[in-house]
């Protein structure tokens, strides 16, 4: 029993045809979105990628720009397809094609899916990476003479501007490391060498933050130094100090950008992946369609179109057979140039009648 | 001796009216551009009027987009009767607007090209308005508790980072004005009443300047307050520090911003201009060639077509002529209604 059955009349045919044709182009452009998304997301990583640590495992963005180009090449060879299927003379031509073609471009759709669920999965690895790379990048601020390095911290000061955040996870990860270059410290100053013989590592660790962590919102100019001592200020109360910095951490800041935007390239890209799906039942319809046509030799009558010609159990029954056979073809049971024992020789049975059947 | 002649038969009639038509979408197409042009300018203005005190002349976006949805109109109007022009029936009911069509559209290109000169122009007024409104806006930089002016902080703050700029001229304009409020002063220290009694306004003026001033660029961690005391920071100079702190004023960069803006719109406007000469002479071509068909019930008989029906010195003294002959039309009629009634 066929899953799905249709029957098609000529003109059904014709008019499939045409529309195929024209759902093929539009699976072009669809292509040519995919490719420009996976550009896109691409280009917006590079943005930030110095302060991710192995962002070169993204893969997201690779997958999504190979997949837009097969699909703008698989759809315009389907284009060109179902034009000629419209005639059968013209389908001879493709006749071969066809099934390669169906289970190449089933197997292409299935990457789109892949892809889309990629998107949405990405969150933990994400996360992760911006947790490395962001304490390397605040450990490696002050370094602005060391080559490789020099451009970090005008890229954490533009990352805090531009994102309204602080730190990795708050302001205080700030007062974890040094960062403010020994160059600029006066080693004279006894105030300078007793913090640095505060703390195990020698580092000149303190209780401030760059001038980036400012927040614009706050009526009062900014507090940057000394932002644990209460009374080193006039009213520096509870809510000035709510007011003062960026709240949030710079991870999360990161981690819901980059989220947000792979989410809706998700869901385009899930939408895409339902579109080639249509084609690609349209395709198959047309193909067994004309195929059936075909055998039944006169191109104007009505033939049936079907998804798959037995059901799903049957199917996978009757391969399971062709593999099994294709094992037991080159068993030799009955080659007449064996020595049979002589004891059977006089009921010899002719061997030709019992020959297997090698193709199922 | 007409200007420009030119010989047209049937099948050069139909090319030039379909080329026109053509013509004419474009130049609906570049009306809509014009439009949009304007609109963007006035949004830009509006989204920085806090700095210019409100002050700011409107004038020039509100002209570009009344100009703009002008062009449209006209430029779709010449587009149908150039479509009607191929066909003698519908073309005849548009004939007699013609004339005053095309020297409307010769009046709106005339004005184009004044549009075109004042976005050349308006940079000088903008100056002005940008210098008095910054400093102003300097002025309430401290004012985050008085309604109407608690958000020019924050504005203050955003601009000097987007436009890479700090203060007026320079960073020094922020020596000269009081930017932390008094709330936040303590005037039980004597260090802040020896400041304060130090000028004659008795302000907190200080050598230091708002965080957004901070260059991202620097080496160093940005040094905002007591800049020109050598000795309060190891190893700095401030006469040699170039990127501590942004060096460009907020005049210069908001001008330079606008004035590179009304540079492109200025050059757009001209290229439009060129457009609509092009279509107002394909215009004048079509309606010439239709009017002086050799045989007016033979659509396929040959004609003429010109940009002057005489000389421009000839077309000239005839405006001349007529406008002198209008003046005088009143006067004649009266005389000779007095003649009439002394004869009689």
């Amino acid at each position: 029993m066929a899953v799905g059955r249709v029957t098609f009349s000529k003109a059904e045919r014709e008019k499939l045809a045409e529309v195929l044709w024209l759902l093929n182009w539009i699976s072009v452009v669809t292509g040519v979105i995919l490719f420009s998304l996976g550009l896109f997301l691409k280009v917006e990583i590079q943005k930030w990628a110095e302060v991710m640590s192995e962002y070169g495992t993204f893969y997201v963005p690779h997958m999504l720009i190979t997949t837009g180009l097969a699909a703008c090449c698989i759809n315009y060879l389907g284009g060109q397809i179902c034009l000629d299927c419209a005639d059968t003379n013209k389908f001879l031509r493709w006749k071969l094609v066809m099934m390669p073609y169906i289970i190449c471009t089933f197997f292409f759709t299935s990457c789109v899916l892949a892809g889309a669920l990629m998107c949405y999965s990405i969150r933990s690895q994400l996360e992760e990476s911006l947790f490395l790379g962001l304490r390397n990048a605040m450990r490696y601020y002050k370094d602005t003479d060391t080559p490789g390095r020099c451009y970090l911290k005008r890229t954490v000061d533009m990352l805090q501007i531009q994102f309204q955040c602080c730190g990795n996870t708050g302001y205080r990860d700030w007062f974890q490391i040094q960062w403010i270059s020994s160059r600029y410290l006066d080693m004279t100053n006894s105030a300078v060498v007793d913090r640095l013989r505060s703390n195990v590592e020698g580092k000149y660790l303190m209780d401030g933050v760059p001038f980036s962590c400012c927040s614009t919102f706050s009526p009062r100019p900014c507090i940057q130094q000394h932002l644990n001592n209460r009374t080193a200020r006039l009213h520096y109360d509870q809510e000035s100090q709510q007011q003062n910095l960026w709240r949030r951490g710079c991870r999360q800041a990161l981690l819901d950008h980059y989220t947000g935007i792979m989410e809706s390239i998700g869901l385009t890209v899930l939408l895409i992946w339902l579109f080639e799906l249509l084609v690609l039942t349209g395709v198959r319809y047309l193909q067994t369609a004309m195929e059936n046509v075909l055998l039944l030799g006169d191109p104007d009558l009505e033939s049936y179109g079907w998804i798959l010609e037995n059901s799903l159990a049957e199917m996978a029954r009757s391969n399971f057979n062709i593999i099994k056979n294709l094992g037991k073809c080159y068993q030799v049971d009955d080659d007449p140039n064996i020595n049979v024992p002589t004891a059977a020789a006089e009921h010899e049975v002719p061997s030709q009648a019992t020959r297997i059947q090698c193709s199922s | 001796m007409a200007l420009m002649l030119v010989k047209f038969d049937l099948k050069k009639r139909v090319k030039l009216a379909q080329s026109v038509w053509f013509m004419y979408w474009f130049a609906v197409l570049a009306g809509v551009l014009v439009f949009s042009m304007g609109l963007f300018f006035k949004i830009e203005l509006r989204k920085r009027s806090e700095l210019m005190d409100n002050n700011e002349s409107h004038f020039l976006p509100n002209l570009l987009i009344f100009m703009g949805l002008i062009a449209c109109g006209i430029n779709t109007f010449g587009g149908k009767v150039c479509y009607d022009s191929l066909d003698p029936t519908k073309f005849a009911k548009w004939k007699p607007m013609l004339k005053s069509f095309l020297v409307f559209c010769v009046v709106f290109n005339a004005l184009l090209f004044v549009t075109a000169l004042l976005c050349f122009l308006m940079r000088i007024p903008l100056q002005f308005t940008l210098a008095e409104g910054l400093r102003n806006g300097m002025k309430y930089y401290k004012d985050t508790d008085t309604p109407g002016r608690c958000y020019m902080k924050r504005t203050l703050d955003l601009m000097q980072m987007e436009f890479r700029c700090c203060g007026n001229d320079n960073y020094r304009d922020w020596f000269e004005i009081q930017w932390v409020s008094n709330r936040y002063l303590d005037f039980s220290a004597k260090e802040v009443k020896d400041r304060i009694g130090s000028n004659v306004d008795g302000q907190y003026l200080m050598d230091g300047v708002p965080f957004s001033c901070c260059n991202p660029s620097s080496p160093r961690p940005c040094i905002q307050l007591q800049m020109t005391n050598n000795s309060a920071h190891y190893s700095y100079d401030h006469y040699t520090e170039e990127l501590n702190v942004w060096k460009r004023g907020c005049r210069y960069a908001l001008l330079s911003y606008y004035g590179g803006m009304m540079n492109t719109i200025g050059a757009l406007v001209i290229l439009v201009i060129m457009l609509e000469i092009a279509v107002t002479v394909g215009m004048q071509y079509v309606n010439s060639s239709l009017s002086t068909l050799a045989n007016p019930e033979d659509p396929e008989s040959e004609s003429e077509g010109w940009i002057l029906e005489k000389t421009v010195k000839e077309t000239f003294t005839d405006i001349m002529d007529k406008m002198k002959a209008m003046g005088k039309g009143g006067k004649v009629e009266e005389g000779g209604e007095a003649a009439v009634a002394t004869v009689s």
